[in-house]
Parts: C-alpha cells; sequence; structure tokens
C-alpha cells in the first residue's frame, strides 16, 4: 500500500510540476469555465442586476463539468505525445498507483480552478458563498472527486481511440449525471435564501457514496484496462 | 536474498513459445519461437511491418501475446507479477521521456517510480555517461533527437535492467554516439544481460550481435548465428525466406 502511495505521489508530483511550467491546462480550462459563466450571466441575470432565482447552483456545476472535462481529455494526452504512458506502465508499481496519482493531480487542478468559478457565481448571481462554507466546500471537493474518478478512468480507456475528444463527453456525462445533481441539489439548498443545511448534508453523504463507489471500481478495473 | 535479488538471479534467459499476436483480423505476429540467453546480443532484423516493435512489446509485459508464452527464466510472466518490470529496460521508438521536465528530472522520476537507492549518484552516472552533464537541467524539449535518444538509452538502463530491449537504438545518433552504444551495448552483453536490438542500421551493428533473427509478415524467417556481415546474412535470410 506504501509503495502504491509513494507512486502515486511521484506520478501527481510530476504532472504538477510539468503544469506549473506550461500552465497549458490550468488557463485553458480556467478560460473555458469563466466564459461559459459569463455566458449564463447574459442570459439569467436581467438588466437590474438581479439573477434568475436558484439558477447559481447550476451554473457553478455546468461550469465545473464542461471545464473538468477539457481537463481531462488532455491529462492522458501529455501521456501519449512521448508515450510516457508506456513507460509508467512498464515501471513496476501496481497499475492503481497510476491512476491515483493521475487524479490526485487533477483533482489539485480543478479545485484550484473551482476557487475562481465560485468566487465568479457569487458575485455574478449574489449567491451566499458565506452562507455555509464549509458544507459547501464539501459538496464541491466530493462532487469534482467523483467527476473525476470516473473521467480519468474513461480518458484512460480512450487515450489510444482516434475519437477520444468526442467519445470523452459521450461516456462521461451519462455516468456522472448523478454526480452533478447531487451538487446541483445540494448547493441549492444552501444558497437558498433559508438554507437547508440538512437537505445539503444529506446530498453531501450521497456524493461520498458515489465517491467510495467509484473510486472502488476505477481501482479495480484500471489495471485490466490499461492492458494492451 | 530478497525477492528482487532471488529473481534477478535467476532470470538468465528470455523464451518465446510459439507467440502469435493478432489486432482484429491482422495478424502481427505467427508463431514465433525465440530464446535470448543472458551475456548475448540478439539482432531483430526485418522490413517495416515485419512485428519487430510488437515482438519487443510481448517480450516487455506492455502486450499480451493471443497465443503462446513467454518465459522469462524458468517462469511465465504471470507468476513474476509486477517485480518483472523492475528487471526490464525498455528504449522504444518513442522515447518516453517529458519534454517539460529536464534531464535530471526525467531520470529521477523514472528512478523513484522503480524505488531505486543512491538514486543522485546513479543520476549523476547516467548523465555522465549520456554526456548530458552539462546540459543536465535544460528541458528535454529543446534537445535534438540525438541528445534525447541519448538520454533514454539512460532513461532504460538506470534500474540496471536483466533484459534489455531497445528499438531501433541508432536513430538519430551521430558517428561518436553511435561507437558510444555500440560500446555500452559490449558492456552489457559482458555484465551477463539478455539483449535485444530491433534495427534497421545494419552497419551500426556489425560485429555486435551475437545471433541475428529475421523476421517478415510477422514470421521468424531465420535465425543465424554464423558470422558475416549483418546485411549480408540478412539478405541470405530474406532470399531463403522467398525460395
Amino acid at each position: 500500500m506504501t509503495g502504491v502511495l509513494r507512486a502515486a505521489w511521484q506520478i501527481a508530483r510530476k504532472d504538477l510540476v510539468i503544469e506549473a511550467r506550461s500552465r497549458e491546462l490550468a488557463s485553458m480550462t480556467l478560460f473555458f469555465a469563466v466564459a461559459c459563466i459569463l455566458v449564463f450571466a447574459f442570459a439569467f441575470v436581467d438588466d437590474m442586476g438581479r439573477p434568475l432565482p436558484g439558477a447559481a447552483a447550476g451554473i457553478l456545476w455546468v461550469a465545473i463539468a464542461f471545464s473538468g472535462t477539457l481537463a481531462l481529455g488532455r491529462t492522458f494526452e501529455r501521456e501519449r505525445q512521448s508515450e510516457t504512458l508506456r513507460a509508467l506502465l512498464l515501471a513496476p508499481v501496481e497499475r492503481p498507483a497510476v491512476y491515483l496519482g493521475k487524479l490526485s493531480a487533477l483533482l489539485v487542478l480543478m479545485l484550484a480552478v473551482e476557487l475562481v468559478v465560485v468566487a465568479l457565481v457569487g458575485l455574478l448571481f449574489d449567491a451566499p458563498l458565506g452562507a455555509a462554507p464549509w458544507m459547501l466546500s464539501g459538496l464541491l471537493l466530493s462532487g469534482t472527486i467523483g467527476f473525476a474518478a470516473v473521467g480519468v478512468l474513461f480518458a484512460a480507456m480512450l487515450v489510444r481511440t482516434r475519437t477520444r475528444d468526442v467519445l470523452l463527453p459521450v461516456l462521461l456525462y451519462p455516468v456522472t449525471v448523478p454526480v452533478v445533481i447531487a451538487g446541483v441539489k445540494g448547493t441549492q439548498a444552501i444558497f437558498a435564501p433559508d438554507p437547508n443545511l440538512d437537505l445539503a448534508a444529506m446530498w453531501l453523504a450521497m456524493l461520498i457514496s458515489f465517491d467510495a463507489a467509484f473510486i472502488t471500481l476505477s481501482l479495480w478495473t484500471f489495471g485490466p484496462v490499461m492492458s494492451e | 536474498m530478497t525477492p528482487d535479488g532471488a529473481a534477478a538471479a535467476a532470470f538468465d534467459a528470455v523464451e518465446l513459445r510459439d507467440i502469435s499476436r493478432h489486432y482484429g483480423r491482422r495478424r502481427a505476429l505467427a508463431r514465433v519461437t525465440l530464446t535470448c540467453r543472458a551475456g548475448q546480443i540478439l539482432g531483430l532484423l526485418g522490413p517495416n511491418g515485419a512485428g519487430k516493435s510488437t515482438l519487443i512489446g510481448i517480450m516487455s509485459t506492455l502486450v499480451r501475446p493471443s497465443l503462446g508464452e513467454v518465459r522469462y527464466g524458468s517462469r511465465p510472466a504471470s507468476q513474476w507479477g509486477d517485480a518483472l518490470r523492475a528487471h526490464i529496460g525498455v528504449l522504444g521508438h518513442d522515447l518516453f521521456l517529458y519534454g517539460d521536465l529536464t534531464a535530471r528530472e526525467n531520470l529521477e522520476f523514472f528512478g523513484g517510480l522503480y524505488g531505486l537507492p543512491d538514486l543522485t549518484q546513479r543520476v549523476d552516472a547516467a548523465l555522465e555517461a549520456a554526456r548530458l552533464v552539462e546540459r543536465a537541467n535544460d528541458r528535454v524539449s529543446v534537445f535534438s533527437r540525438g541528445l534525447r535518444q541519448r538520454l533514454a538509452l539512460e532513461r532504460a538502463l538506470l534500474h540496471r535492467p536483466r533484459l534489455v530491449l531497445l528499438d531501433e537504438p541508432f536513430t538519430g545518433l551521430d558517428d561518436e554516439s553511435a561507437v558510444l552504444l555500440a560500446a555500452r551495448l559490449k558492456t552489457l552483453k559482458t555484465a551477463g544481460s539478455v539483449v535485444v536490438v530491433a534495427t534497421h542500421d545494419f552497419e551500426a551493428v556489425d560485429g555486435l550481435l551475437d545471433a541475428v533473427a529475421c523476421l517478415r509478415e510477422g514470421r521468424l524467417r531465420a535465425i543465424d548465428s554464423a558470422g558475416g556481415t549483418v546485411r549480408e546474412r540478412y539478405r541470405q535470410a530474406m532470399r531463403e525466406s522467398w525460395s
């Protein structure tokens, strides 16, 4: 177990060092998420600056899902360029370590982008970010983990497919619909004029259950999926 | 003896038995039987698409054969588990290097994945062997193909593998680097490694190969350990396979 975690940490650190230098994924993901929110702001905020009630939670999660899909598509593309994925698979580490490493690096990136996205949604849609900050953080963290856990597995599965850019969202969105719904409902419960924290906690518990199921399944299937 | 130590000691040959590999309806390899022994350099020759890279992929454990079995020492890959990969070094067509990392960072990353002791000394020695000490902190993306090839070779040998699989190792190397690579292969042979080289560069491997295996259309056409230049041996094998 220690060996798996050590290898996962090395892979995640390598990905983050590369990202810190290229800033390719961060800038692309952030730009897309901000553009997405701005478009929604034009559609759902009236001339008086009043947002459509209840829209903020949905827009937040749509921006997270869409920008996350972009990042997912690129995370294994990097490993394909010089076939470094084969080098990772040749190393004497258990295959789940590769999965955990890629997942951890992607989570750091997505959560960093979410800091900006959440602030922007709060600003443009009058969302009460301070109503239950810990609950909101929990929903965002567990929702992002659930989304990325499935996404990394699918991105790895599709890495040698020519139509991977098209197939990834087609496969990913139906499977992650429960995560997005739970995220939206939980966030709506917090953003409501009279916040319902019990309801938010119920959705958070559901998200944590999804995470446990998705990560377990992904760890189980990643090895066979990566075998040629 | 540690399990890894026992593995290394027992691993004195790689034996391919009736190996076939199909990609859908396309046959990449058909019933290849071949043995590579420790202290021997085996050349894999053949035209493009003959199955050389597939064979190297199978020996490296990355590609599963559709039929047949590969034995490392006395045991098949399935009995070795993940530990087997610690004894295999591969230099592929693509170089398995991260362009956004420096030469040193690439070696340190892969050395870390292999859990190598005294990593700093090994990385320094590898940079020295690749003659990249002064470029150690430069990103690989700015290296020429030849420099990357030299670094990739050291990456493949960093963990001192028992089985060394090299796919077109002379690509992009200047004359001096090619001579140094040939010397390196001889050192590996003397150290008792099993070395397999797939190449089209017959002149570069002249006098280096102990045996030559010629592949065409996925079939092993000849195994030759006789003398003569590699080009002559290859032509002879191909002629015989046509007749």
